[in-house]
């Protein structure tokens, strides 16, 4: 199978009660693994959107999809890996500061682009948004000084282009992409493994 | 008496959300509903009284009524209907639905609940129950508003019969039933036209056999609405089937492709052929760790074709070369088209030289018992079990002509299921014989459905006990993997007499404990004009065979019932640890 690594999906929902432990029951009942999740409304009222940053090979997420759809309340995902996407995350990140490094903690902040939104004697607090690379990157270069506190919103996705996400009609059954043949068909020579004859 | 209050329906009056309820289950063609009543579904029972069209059962217990309904939703494969109370009515109906959901059973679960102001505050006989069921029901609501009763309810039959079926709960809080209701009571919904294959999917599955030397079709639960097909497209290309434990049925086992069951206690045939094929179609299947024994030596040699309405069991425990995703009964239809015979010769030879490893069981034992009543059965004839080794025995020993006569639980494996299923059932068909054959164990598991017979004075329901005195299963695995250490498998010092319990219930009762007796036993029982009981007391200690050791690979069968040694075990240890190291 393929490697393990990260998997942005977005998954349109319904409003409905249950909805969010519909999904994470899901998640925690066949095992995958979730780093991140946000969750929020949509410009259609009734539809909310997650995106779900889920762990595992292709063939773990590509099972997880196929469970997501049979739940009635799912109305569409987009699994990212497959189109061209923009994602955000926003952090706040509180640094410790002191009157030696305050200044160059504001130069780092600078470079990031990144908005201080609280000043405390001891601390500076920022807004960074941006890609994980660059959120990463920020985090690092503030940990010398002293990180106090982080929280993150998780990532956030949308497909590139103008073409929106949501049907129009969003009441409709989730529809399975054409499965794709998981193996090669082998030559029978090739095929042929051996079956000990135990009797 | 049962009908109390419904010979003379009153003016239905102002209309309600229980009335609406029992509307829209009527609209639905829903004749019968199983239940047992209780303070938060009042109302709704109260409603039952003007709606004389739809038929209460009262079971004795509510995991009866959910296994009731599953019975008649796998004899008629219509949607079964069932009914409890709030907190533990509720909570009793969590075994049937869970059964439901693993063998893709069409179900309606309707349970009351306390008054909306009341949830979420532990009220009296509160519980989570959308929340308890949320994995074990394809999906589950809890009714708001009064207005939305109907087409929740419409909706949830949608739901449940459609796609892959399974089962649905709608929880009604005790103030939306007694609400004043003024909407329309909603037509049911179209049944959902079935996806069709994909033209390129059959196309490279048409290819696959056509180049195939040893093909093999095997059937599951998914293949019993398509049983003419398969059987056409297996006559047409002269393939082999197999049928699951779940698919038997969904072809003729008079016919001579058929080669059994698959799995840990499947035929020689099937399991050799599974294991020897090149060229393996799957319809309507989950590879059941039961079905595929150890999963690296599951079809080894073989091309798999996995045809299936649901995308997410495609690739999920075996690894599919041609996975067509889509209706069976069209699948099968398309691939019958264009058909060309091509097993080899060989492979036909070697097939039917595995089918002669067929062992009948010729002494008196379980198998010999199961064998003599099954052979009694008509081909119209229900065929329920319990779970155990009287099921496997009854799945290698029945022949079914059709689908939908052999009902049991698969997927969960619940003890006790076969009694109230076998009641589902023979109510749903009350003109043919509703036999479950059922151990000494589970049939104590819900024995009191023996009342639901009474109460409704059901005369084709025939109960077979396979008495061993055991937990046969749970004995045999400990036989063979713990040194036959037998830890609380023993029934047979504290077992009632059967035939006095029925008795108690006015089922009559027959005994039988030799092959001698045997025949008049189940002549007597077969005859008797009421349901009965028959009860074959076996010796302790048969097992069944052919078994697949847990973590073996299915060509790791042991055929037979080895002969009784005391380093047996080690040896059956030995295997299996070298089966799950390979």
């Amino acid at each position: 199978m393929t490697e393990v690594r990260d998997h942005l999906l977005s998954i349109l929902v319904r409003d409905e009660p249950r909805v969010l432990t519909r999904i994470t029951a899901l998640f925690g009942r066949r095992g995958y693994n979730i780093r991140s999740l946000s969750v929020g409304s949509t410009e259609h009222p009734g539809v909310s959107r997650m995106t779900i940053v889920v762990s595992g090979d292709r063939g773990v997420v590509e099972q997880a999809i196929r469970q997501l759809e049979k739940l009635h309340d799912v109305v569409k995902i987009i699994d990212h890996s497959l189109e061209k996407y923009v994602d955000r995350e926003l952090v706040l990140v509180k640094v410790a500061i002191t009157p030696e490094s305050r200044v160059e903690v504001r130069q780092i902040a600078e470079d990031f682009r990144s908005r201080i939104v609280d000043v405390g004697r001891h601390a500076l607090t920022f807004e960074v948004t941006g890609d994980e690379g660059k959120i990463t990157a920020f985090i690092e270069q503030m940990r010398p000084f002293g990180i106090l506190e982080t929280m993150r919103t998780g990532r956030i996705a949308l497909t590139r282009g103008s073409n929106a996400d949501i049907p129009t009609h969003v009441y409709h059954e989730g529809e399975t992409q054409a499965l794709q043949p998981t193996l090669e068909v082998q030559p029978r020579e090739e095929r042929a493994r051996h079956v000990p004859n135990l009797f | 008496m049962a009908d109390n209050g419904k010979q003379h329906a009153p003016h239905r009056g102002d209309m309600t959300g229980a009335k609406a309820l029992w509307a829209t289950l009527a609209n639905h063609g829903i004749s019968t509903v199983f239940g047992y009543p209780g303070g938060a579904i009042m109302p709704v029972y109260d409603a039952l009284t003007f709606y004389p069209e739809v038929r209460h059962v009262l079971t004795r217990h509510e995991q009866g009524a959910a296994h009731a309904a599953e019975g008649w939703a796998k004899a008629t494969g219509e949607i079964g209907v069932c009914m409890a109370t709030s907190g533990p009515g509720a909570t009793n109906l969590v075994t049937g639905l869970a059964d439901a959901m693993l063998d893709s059973v069409p179900l309606l679960a309707i349970t009351g609940n306390v008054a909306s102001h009341l949830m979420g505050t532990d009220a009296f006989q509160e519980a989570d129950i959308t929340g308890i069921t949320l994995p074990i029901t394809k999906h589950n609501y809890v009714v708001r508003d009064v207005e939305d009763l109907p087409l929740i309810v419409a909706e949830a039959i949608r739901i449940a019969r459609s796609g892959r079926p399974g089962p649905v709960l709608v929880d009604i809080p005790k103030d939306i039933q007694l609400a004043a209701f003024h909407g329309e009571i909603p037509a049911p919904h179209a049944r959902p036209e079935a996806p069709a294959p994909s033209p390129e999917s059959v196309e490279r599955a048409l290819e696959l056999l056509r180049g195939a030397q040893k093909p093999v079709i095997m059937a599951g639960g998914g293949s019993l609405n398509a049983s003419a097909e398969i059987t056409a497209l297996a006559r047409a290309w002269d393939i082999p089937v197999i049928t699951t434990l779940m698919g038997l049925g969904a072809f003729p086992s008079s016919d001579p492709l058929w080669l059994g069951m698959p799995g840990m206690h499947g035929s020689v045939a099937a399991n050799r052929a599974i294991s020897e094929a090149d060229v393996l179609l799957g319809i309507g299947l989950r590879f059941d760790d039961r079905v595929t024994g150890r999963v690296s030596g599951f079809a080894p040699n073989a091309a798999i074709i996995h045809v299936e309405l649901d995308a997410a069991e495609i690739g999920k425990i075996i690894r599919t070369h041609v996975p067509v995703r889509g209706d069976a009964r069209q699948a099968a239809q398309l691939l019958a088209e264009g058909a060309q015979p091509t097993p080899s010769p060989e492979w036909k030879a070697q097939i039917e030289d595995w089918k002669s490893r067929t062992v009948t069981p010729e002494t008196y034992g379980a198998g010999y018992a199961v064998k003599a009543v099954v052979d009694r059965l008509r081909p119209d004839d229900i065929l329920s079990s319990d779970v155990g080794q009287h099921q496997m025995l009854a799945a290698q020993l029945a022949r079914f002509e059709k689908p939908r006569r052999w009902i049991n639980s698969g997927g969960l494996g619940t003890m006790g299921f076969g009694l109230p299923a076998a009641i589902g059932a023979g109510m749903a068909e009350p003109g043919v014989r509703s036999v479950v054959i059922a151990g000494d164990g589970g049939f104590q598991m819900t024995a009191q459905e023996l009342a639901t017979l009474k109460m409704y004075d059901v005369r084709n329901v025939k109960i077979c006990i396979i008495n061993n005195s055991f937990l046969g299963m749970v004995r045999q695995w400990q036989e063979l993997f713990h040194e036959k250490r037998y830890s609380e498998v023993w029934l047979g010092d504290s077992n009632p007499d059967f035939i006095k319990l029925a008795g108690a219930y006015d089922v009559p009762g027959y005994r039988a404990t030799t092959a001698e007796e045997l025949p008049a036993a189940i002549d007597a029982w077969l005859s008797d004009p009421k349901s009965a009981l028959l009860e074959v007391v076996v010796p302790h200690e048969h097992g069944v065979f052919p078994m697949v050791p847990a973590g073996a690979a299915l060509y790791e069968m042991i055929e037979t019932e080895p002969a009784k040694s005391p380093d047996l075990s080690a040896q059956m240890q030995d295997a299996a640890e070298e089966a799950s190291e390979a």
